[in-house]
């Protein structure tokens, strides 16, 4: 399957099809490039507030696509298109957070019986053994301790994931490969882009996008994915989204610098029991050469509704036109043959 | 007791839908393989979110595009028939096929337009050109292609400029092998597994299926004295198609299965019985009789349709569903050890 994957031999100013590429921008030819810019969506501290969802439309002038209720947890956006650039998942789980301890369930305990019981003996205090002396202005019997947790450290097992999605502004970015009209192109930043001024909505894009991105208009005809703020990044600003984002879970920076702090933050979590934590897309030697827009999470990716191991289309298309002359070859050979015998 | 509706049984008057369900009854859809007691085979399991597809699936209209991929491959192998004719001397199996390669690329032309979601900028297709897209190199193959098969008919239909015509039908006879097969790049070179999965045969399955539609539209239309070439290349063409279609398919893996399903399994099983019995009809009985060539060359066009619009839908259907996404990619990361299987 990878036998004519070009190598990483040629050096940072050669456009490859795919395998790490460090200077993406410098490639596709900007001399002069400033550093790659990118994301980093930092999930384990997501709080589903669907602020970037909301910034992202407002500042991109996105039309409204639709009012759903879908019973998919809180999301209602559902996926990535050509009117949604940044989608919040939810995801509803019975599993525990890290530090929580699970199993500690009362199912074998009767609640009625045990409350028939309180107070009769030390190990059943009864309400307010916990609070302190009540005194006699407390109407008699009134609960004044603290309500206990269900868990010891205060937490369920239900674990509710929320992820904001995004394009992944991929190294090798099959939609900017396919597109024919040039309409899609590569920034300065090393962000992918489309120019909609160009686009004649060919739609082959789409298909072509890996991870379900890119998407047609339906009443506009072109197509539309996050553009990574150009215009903002332009002027100095950052993205809509990541200005928006309440906890920092979005987080935009240089990629070099964004790495080395998602590798931090997964030392942290993973040392602090959360053994779940993974990043997702930053590995420079992944099928698509590393994404642009990379994501910490805390499950496997196709669960929150991502490609396990997305490989750019295009990596194998030097195979693909070789295949296709030998078959073109073979319809003229089989041509000729039709007609070398001649009963006449 | 009380006349709480709190009950040990639950909510007493509680629609039951109400309750929220987690992971394995929502979040995490988990699918299972493999129908009923085949409980030695591993049941291939996977996690989505909520069922939705990974990709977003291809907006190209079927008729439009599977019809190019058809009228394509029809308009290619035309012009080797027609070449071949031409210099054979065979005068109206030429025409036949110079009229049939200009007419199929006229009508694919006008499906590629009417299917851009901006048809006013179909001229956007050259203004790059771009090795990387299929599309691009499609779009300048066919400017070079359409109009030599335009000037060859007409030169042949006019009677005049008869060098010049000569020259178009070599040059688009060079150029239809490509025409044919290109068509297959083009799909290929897509994420939609069902497509990108058969890359190395789809080029043959298209370039058979192209020398079957060439040769059907000759049989139908030509004179039987004329049509010996058009009879071999049905017969080759069928067996190219099919011998790679079968390959194709054993070796997509799980890619292979949205082709044996619904619609492009109906589909695809049509055009296999279609092109079957067209190449025997037109191997046995066409030479001598009219109306039995025209029985063959029908079935032979209608079975390379059918063959288009099958391998569309199948590829559309591998879209549209995340298994064929996740799956594959699950199982070549576990070969390579790149990443923990799941857990």
């Amino acid at each position: 399957m990878t036998d004519e994957t070009e190598t990483a031999a040629a050096g940072p100013g050669r456009n490859l099809l795919s395998g790490p590429q460090p200077e993406v921008a410098r490639a596709a030819g900007y001399a002069d490039a400033p550093p790659r810019m990118g994301f980093f969506t930092d999930t384990s501290v997501c709080i589903g507030c669907k602020a970037c969802e909301v910034a992202c439309k407002e500042w991109n002038a996105i039309p409204e696509d639709g009012l759903e209720l879908t019973g998919m947890s809180y999301d209602n956006t559902q996926g990535l298109g050509a009117d949604t650039w940044r989608h919040v998942a939810f995801i509803e789980q019975r599993k525990p957070l890290g530090g929580q301890e699970p199993g500690i369930g009362h199912d074998d305990v009767d609640v009625f019986t045990a409350a028939r019981s309180l107070g009769t003996s030390p190990s059943s205090p009864g309400p307010g053994a916990t609070a302190p002396a009540s005194d006699a202005r407390q109407p008699a019997g009134a609960p004044t301790g603290e309500i206990s947790p269900l868990a010891p450290d205060g937490r369920t097992e239900l674990r509710w994931l929320m992820s904001s999605d995004v394009c992944k502004h991929c190294t090798h970015a099959a939609c900017l490969d396919v597109c024919p009209t040039g309409s899609l192109f590569r920034t300065e930043f090393g962000t992918v882009v489309v120019q909609e001024d160009i686009c004649n909505g060919c739609g082959y894009c789409v298909p072509a996008c890996p991870y379900g991105v890119i998407d047609q208009r339906p009443d506009d005809g072109r197509v539309w994915k996050c553009t990574l703020c150009y215009d903002r990044l332009g002027v100095g600003m950052e993205p809509a989204c990541a200005k928006s984002c309440p906890t920092d879970s979005i987080q935009f920076g240089p990629l070099e610098e964004l790495r080395e702090r998602a590798a931090a933050r997964v030392a942290q979590l993973h040392a602090s029991g959360v053994t779940d934590a993974r990043l997702y897309g930053e590995d420079p030697d992944d099928g698509v050469g590393g994404d642009g827009a990379f994501f910490l999470l805390l499950d496997e990716p196709e669960v929150y509704g991502l490609p396990p191991d997305p490989v750019v289309t295009t990596r194998d298309l030097p195979s693909m036109w070789r295949h296709a002359g030998a078959a073109a070859a073979s319809l003229a050979a089989l041509a000729v043959v039709s007609f070398a015998r001649r009963p006449r | 007791m009380s006349e709480s509706d709190v009950t040990r049984d639950g909510v007493r008057g509680a629609r039951p839908g109400r309750d929220a369900l987690t992971e394995d009854r929502a979040g995490r859809r988990r699918r299972r393989r493999g129908r009923g007691e085949q409980a030695m085979v591993p049941d291939a399991e996977f996690s989505s979110y909520y069922g939705k597809p990974i990709l977003n699936k291809p907006t190209w209209k079927p008729l439009d595009i599977a019809g190019y991929l058809y009228l394509g491959g029809l308009a290619g192998g035309s012009s080797l028939l027609a070449a071949g004719a031409h210099a054979t001397g065979r005068p109206t199996l030429a025409r036949t096929a110079k009229l049939g390669a200009t007419g199929a690329i006229s009508l694919s032309l006008a499906a590629l337009v009417h299917d851009l979601g901006r048809p006013a900028r179909f001229l956007n297709m050259l203004r790059v050109f771009k090795p990387t897209s299929p599309m691009s190199v499609g779009s300048w193959l066919l400017a070079g292609y359409a109009p030599l098969t335009m000037a060859a008919a007409a030169a042949d239909v006019s009677g005049r400029y008869r060098l010049v015509g000569a020259a178009a039908t070599a040059s688009a006879a060079v150029l239809g092998p490509a025409v044919a097969t290109y068509t297959a790049v083009l799909i290929s070179d897509t994420a939609v597994p069902s497509w990108h999965e058969g890359y190395r045969q789809m080029p043959f399955v298209f370039a058979g299926s192209g020398a079957t539609a060439a040769a059907g539209l000759a049989l139908a239309c030509a004179p039987a004295r004329e049509t010996g070439p058009a009879r071999r290349m049905a017969v080759l063409g069928a067996a190219l198609e099919l011998g790679s279609l079968r390959m194709m398919k054993r070796h997509m893996g799980l890619a292979a299965e949205p082709f044996e399903k619904g619609r492009p399994h109906l589909l695809l099983r049509t055009a296999e019985a279609l092109t079957v019995g067209g190449a025997a009809l037109a191997a046995l009985g066409s030479a001598r009789s009219r109306p039995v060539a025209a029985v063959a060359g029908t079935a032979l066009l209608a079975g390379s349709a059918a063959l288009r619009f099958g391998i569309f839908q199948a590829g559309v259907a591998s879209a549209e569903d995340p298994k064929y996404t996740v799956v594959p990619q699950r199982e070549r990361a576990a070969e390579s050890g790149s990443t923990p299987p799941p857990s």
